[in-house]
């Protein structure tokens, strides 16, 4: 079972990675781009055949080291 | 003085790291590698600076999970000095040994250069010799170094004197110019700024041997 992580810097914590490509798009012409926010996806397989058990074994991995929770937030989904 | 550094795939100041120890210490420090299960007794554990597994996921994610920091945290309990510079604070903020986070510089730049840091608290086994509010003149070197953490974390760490130094100048976006913690036992330091870069005059400064001398006298 194929699974991904998408790991996003939480609301309110500074992202000078975002900001940066926000301007960058600027540069480049694209005047209406609001706020861009940067992040992480991380796909893995399982060799688990249960989705909410695989899910809940990865929601354990993104707590143990995927994600810092002290600035980012993570949501896990299975993709095939 | 018992030292030991430990050394973990891509950090790379273990050798200034252990000519600083050697010098003020007169013994050389053992050098372990992360994949080992045991330490040999020692009065501190020094985590240097570098780029540990290149720094993959986020700086000191992976060396955080390495074999011997289980050994590690069981000192740290004991009360043995764990001193963490640079890549060795982040590992440190990313095991739990410390709290918050060291995320991208502000300005998205590595910055190397000396900056001026003021001690904040000289109660810790790091800072004896230090007098309150003391300059030091110190490199950083670092792409990480923008100090995090939430707001009832930093007041803890406030209320408690856990800020052990604070730049004068902020380099790089850190809270409250922090550019060093201690654990609330005071036993486990992290820091961003290098001291054994600044041990003898031919570096340019030697603000940082006052730090080393320090840990000699509470460890005596």
């Amino acid at each position: 079972m194929k699974l991904r992580v998408d790991v996003m810097l939480k609301d309110g914590v500074l992202d000078p990675q975002g900001k940066a490509i926000g301007h960058a798009l600027g540069h480049l012409g694209f005047a209406d781009v609001g706020e861009v926010r940067m992040g992480k996806v991380i796909e893995l397989e399982l060799a688990e055949t249960d989705a909410v058990k695989a899910v809940e074994t990865v929601r354990q991995m993104a707590e143990k080291l995927l994600a810092n929770l002290v600035i980012e937030d993570f949501k896990v989904t299975v993709v095939g | 003085m018992h030292t030991a550094i430990v050394v973990f795939p891509g950090s790379n100041r273990e050798r200034d790291a252990a000519l600083a120890l050697e010098r003020v210490t007169g013994r050389k420090p053992h050098i372990v590698w992360h994949a080992e299960s045991t330490l040999p007794k020692v009065d501190l554990i020094l985590l240097p600076g570098g780029f540990s597994y290149g720094d993959y996921l986020r700086t000191g994610a992976m060396a955080a999970h390495a074999p011997l920091m289980r050994e590690i945290k069981a000192r740290a309990a004991q009360g043995v000095r764990v001193w963490g510079i640079c890549n060795g604070f982040q590992i440190l903020c990313e095991s739990g040994l410390l709290p918050g986070v060291l995320m991208r510089n502000k300005s998205l730049k590595f910055i190397c250069k000396p900056v001026t840091l003021t001690v904040e608290n000289t109660a810790t086994p790091f800072t004896t010799l230090c007098h309150t509010q003391q300059e030091l003149r110190l490199i950083i070197a670092h792409g990480d170094g923008n100090y995090f953490a939430d707001r009832a974390t930093l007041d803890r760490l406030e209320g408690n004197g856990q800020v052990a130094f604070r730049y004068r100048e902020n380099p790089n976006g850190s809270v409250n110019d922090i550019a060093g913690i201690v654990n609330e036992s005071g036993n486990v330091l992290g820091m961003m700024p290098h001291p054994e870069d600044a041990v003898e005059e031919l570096q340019g400064s030697t603000d940082g041997r006052i730090l080393f001398e320090s840990l000699l006298k509470a460890v005596a």
